[in-house]
């Protein structure tokens, strides 16, 4: 016990002595050989959504050890989609983007701050893909095998709301796609929705604390909406005492990233989104737990292939589907709220 | 000899403390230790921690700072100051404990974010508010701002003026009669304000998380890892800051409360 | 706390330091509180105003803002007359009473300042949630906001009324007793009278506070629309969806209840101070 709170005190005196400027990420390591020109040294600020810390500190240390990345730092920054978006619009430097959702990169594009033809390039501007899944409680007691089982009367689904969780809403459109038959019965859908949400005790404010409220303290809920990735980071990673299913008919998430229009070192963030998309990042975020746009050689998960995958383009894209469902002053979701909340309170 | 508070009174008290206070403020720290001193002593020990608790410590030591010296002189103006617009400082000076946190971070960076008049300007200058230790402050020291007040003012109030005009005709210039009257007066009620100002100061998150940017190894407080701790299923993590935090407060709150107690005794 | 003190001051008024140093001072003052406090305030509501009279209307008055608004202010009226009792017999306990292990129940009753209401909230979730050791489940109900939002309050009153309980003069107390009256009938008309202005300010911060609280409410609330949602997270909500005015409409409606709210208890306090 002394050793150790002496390596406190002398941590904290080391800390206090290194503390005056500087990276919180190492500079590079001796590289790997191999040709590729090394970019002139540089500091790239990357701002991203929460889930994939863990991802991008392994891929930020494989990139330093290539002979592009050999120079280039990293600060990190790390928490909601929608709230890094807002702080980057607001003016959080940053060099490189990562986003759970489009419209929270829409964001920055109507800002200026990224430029409209981002999602140009042959991945479309797309890092990673998860799906909708249906996380339960180990050994699934309550037997959940699809969208059907979630309105079953004395059944609770977890959710986020998605008016404070723009994540939440990926969980929406796979509960409304599955049911409308990918939007062409809109009636169903809504009325889908509306059996879900009235089973939904409690809309956490994001996804990660809906998880929290899910697997504990307290616990609370049957089956909770959340990303396959999430899922698999709580399961396998973290050791939680849930399991999940793939429906059959799901969203198809996709994570877009981009490069800032008010970078200053454009090349070298280029070359690491480009790395982001290459092989050995891909099979990074397929240990992770996320679906890969690229190929990335195995994985150590299954990622079953959903029969009636469907993506946000089939209902017409971001941009129509927030006004139509989610716009707080008159959509879908607004009456489905006010609904639940009315015949319930 | 007649008991001066009824036997029921104290049941009730103790009652209602045990459940509100005692038993969930038990809970966290039996959640900590349950496993040993060691985890704990592991998690806070980790660099990144480190870095936060180094963050925490100068935000909460400005903020301290801050709030102490412009305290005592709101305090001193509305009890002893004769101007228009008295009533609307003192009324002022709690408007801040109203305000959500998720406000306090909008308005700041409303005003002193980067593409704001403001904050451009400065900006430009070379001084960068949000997104930075700055800001931070700012918001710190907004949720925190009637603490001290709050504790000066009636004691000011209570002493009057009669020593502070005796040390003037004695030829006492102002800043003399601060220091040697005014000031030991005051001492132990500004001693507590600073030291609920520092609590509230460690243990602020709402408005620090939006105007702090978040960045790893530079703008992280401790509570923000407290936040990422429970969200990432490292609940050991997070109940060590977690109490690692308050027992800083605690300790100083026991600490300043016995000197006081101390003190009125011997007065 | 302080207009209390500032009935009696008026009584001695006094200047300390030459008419230009106070208005120098004053000026210095108002330019701290004004970048700190008023201009970002200020921000917001002209944040809200944005859009017209209208747009603000519209924002506050939608199902959802006003079940906020309603939850949230009257959660913290409800949190603040409890405060007003149980603050108030905290303190006569610790003044009047001697017990074993004063000392440290006196020490306690700060330790809400102390911990992170992020904190807070999950502790209370644990004890009071699903799963509970106490058997109460108050988790995702409004009753669970009222308990979060009566830790995070539980200093206020107390702290205000316990300086004015020691310094009160026993004598009037004591000659009441022995004409007969009975404790509460003493208390009611003695005691009380002069306690009112102590227990307005506390109850005026423990209002404050209340209607700010966001980080232990969220978790134990649910956060269910017309429900359990307090205003600051429908607030959050707002933000999130990009609707930046209507979220400072909100705020700048609980701003002017907070406001109003204020000045009454201040009111109050000067009222009752001039009557003690």
């Amino acid at each position: 016990m002394r050793t150790r709170v002496t390596a406190l005190l002398a941590a904290l005196v080391l800390l206090a002595l290194a503390a005056c400027g500087g990276s919180s990420d190492k500079a590079s390591s001796t590289p790997t050989s191999g040709a590729g020109a090394a970019l002139p040294a540089a500091q790239l600020s990357l701002v991203a959504y929460s889930t994939p810390q863990d991802a991008y500190a392994q891929i930020i240390e494989a990139f330093q050890k290539t002979p592009e990345g050999k120079n280039i730092t990293f600060t990190t920054s790390f928490g909601g989609s929608g709230d890094q978006s807002r702080a980057v619009a607001s003016g959080l430097a940053a060099d490189v983007v990562a986003f759970s959702l489009e419209p929270d990169m829409t964001r920055l594009v109507k800002a200026g701050l990224v430029a409209p033809d981002w999602n140009a390039g042959p991945h479309k501007g797309i890092v990673t893909d998860s799906v909708v899944a249906l996380v339960v409680k180990q050994g699934n007691p309550k037997g959940i095998k699809g969208w059907a089982d979630l309105v079953k009367p004395g059944v609770e689904v977890i959710t986020p709301n998605p008016f404070t969780s723009g994540g939440a809403r990926w969980n929406v459109m796979a509960a409304y796609g599955s049911a409308s038959a990918k939007g062409a019965d809109q009636a169903a859908g809504v009325a889908y929705l509306e059996k879900l949400f009235a089973n939904v005790p409690v809309q956490d404010d994001s996804a990660r604390k809906a998880l929290q409220t899910f697997v504990g303290p307290p616990g609370k809920g049957d089956v909770m909406l959340a990303y396959e990735n999430e899922a698999i980071f709580a399961k396998d990673l973290k050791h939680q005492p849930i399991d999940y299913v793939v429906p059959d008919d799901t969203i198809l998430i996709e994570n877009p990233v981009a490069v800032t229009s008010s970078s200053k070192y454009p090349q070298q963030a280029k070359a690491f989104v480009d790395f982001l998309q290459g092989p050995a990042a891909q099979a990074i975020f397929a240990k992770n737990g996320y679906r890969p746009v690229a190929p990335a050689g195995k994985s150590p998960y299954a990622f079953p292939q959903p029969s009636g995958l469907f993506t946000i383009a089939d209902f017409g894209g971001w941009s129509d589907v927030t006004k139509k469902f989610f716009d707080p002053a008159g959509s879908v979701m607004a009456d489905v709220e006010h609904k639940v909340g009315v015949s319930v309170g | 000899m007649r008991r001066s508070s009824p036997l029921a009174l104290r049941v009730v008290a103790l009652v209602y403390l045990t459940f509100l206070l005692v038993l969930p403020v038990g809970l966290v720290f039996w959640r900590t230790f349950q496993h040993g001193a060691g985890p704990v002593v592991d998690a806070l020990t980790r660099p990144a921690v480190l870095h936060a608790f180094r963050v925490t410590a100068v935000v909460a030591a400005w903020t301290v700072a801050l709030n102490t010296v412009f305290g005592v002189g709101v305090a001193l103006l509305i009890v002893r100051g004769r101007f228009p617009g008295r009533r609307a400082l003192d009324a002022a000076v709690d408007l801040p404990l109203a305000v959500s946190p998720v406000v306090v971070g909008l308005a700041l960076i409303l005003v002193y974010g980067r593409f704001e008049p403001i904050g451009g300007w400065l900006e430009t200058h070379g001084l960068q508010i949000i997104f930075a230790v700055p800001g931070m402050v700012l918001a710190t020291v907004f949720v925190s701002l009637p603490l001290v007040v709050r504790e000066v003012a009636p004691v000011l109030a209570e002493i009057g003026t009669e020593q502070e005009q005796a040390a003037w005709t004695l030829g006492a210039g102002p800043v003399q009669t601060f220091r040697r009257i005014t000031l030991p007066a005051i001492r132990w009620a500004l001693a507590y304000g600073m030291v609920l100002t520092l609590a509230r100061a460690l243990g602020e998150f709402g408005a620090v998380a939006v105007v702090s940017g978040r960045l790893v190894g530079r703008t992280q407080t401790a509570t923000l890892v407290v936040d990422q701790s429970f969200q990432n299923f490292d609940q050991p993590t997070a109940y060590a800051v977690s109490v690692a935090l308050a027992s800083v407060a605690i300790v100083v709150l026991v600490v300043v409360n016995i000197l006081r107690s101390r003190e009125q005794s011997r007065a | 706390m302080a207009s209390t003190v500032l009935g009696r001051a008026e009584g001695r008024a006094r200047v300390v330091g030459a008419g230009s140093g106070t208005l120098l001072g004053a000026g210095l003052a108002t330019t701290w509180l004004s970048l700190l406090v008023l201009l970002p305030l200020g921000a917001v509501v002209w944040r809200a105003g944005e859009g017209g009279l209208g747009r603000f209307w519209e924002a506050v008055s939608t199902p959802e803002a006003a079940a906020a608004i309603r939850l949230t202010v009257g959660a913290s009226a409800l949190v603040a007359l409890v405060n007003v009792v149980f603050g108030t017999l905290i303190a006569w306990v610790l003044v009047r009473d001697r017990f074993f292990g004063q000392r440290v129940v006196e020490a306690l009753i700060d330790l809400p300042f102390a911990l992170p209401t992020i904190v807070a909230g999950l502790v209370l979730l644990a004890l009071y949630g699903p799963g509970s050791p106490v058997g109460l489940s108050l988790a995702y109900t409004r009753a669970g906001v009222v308990v979060a939002l009566l830790f995070v309050t539980l200093p206020f009153v107390v702290r205000t009324v316990q300086p004015v309980l020691l310094e009160l003069d026993r004598d009037m107390e004591d000659a009441a007793a022995s004409l007969g009256a009975g404790r509460l009938t003493t208390f009611r008309r003695i005691v009380l009278p002069n306690l009112l202005p102590a227990i307005s300010a506390g109850t005026a911060l423990a209002f404050a506070r209340a209607m700010s609280e966001f980080g232990s409410t969220v978790l134990i609330s649910g956060n269910l629309p017309f429900r359990t949602q307090v205003a600051a997270v429908h607030i959050f909500g707002q933000i999130e969806t990009d609707n930046t005015t209507g979220a400072a409409a909100v705020a700048t409606v609980l701003l002017i209840v907070a406001v109003v709210v204020l000045a009454g208890l201040e009111a109050l306090q000067r009222w009752a101070a001039r009557r003690a």
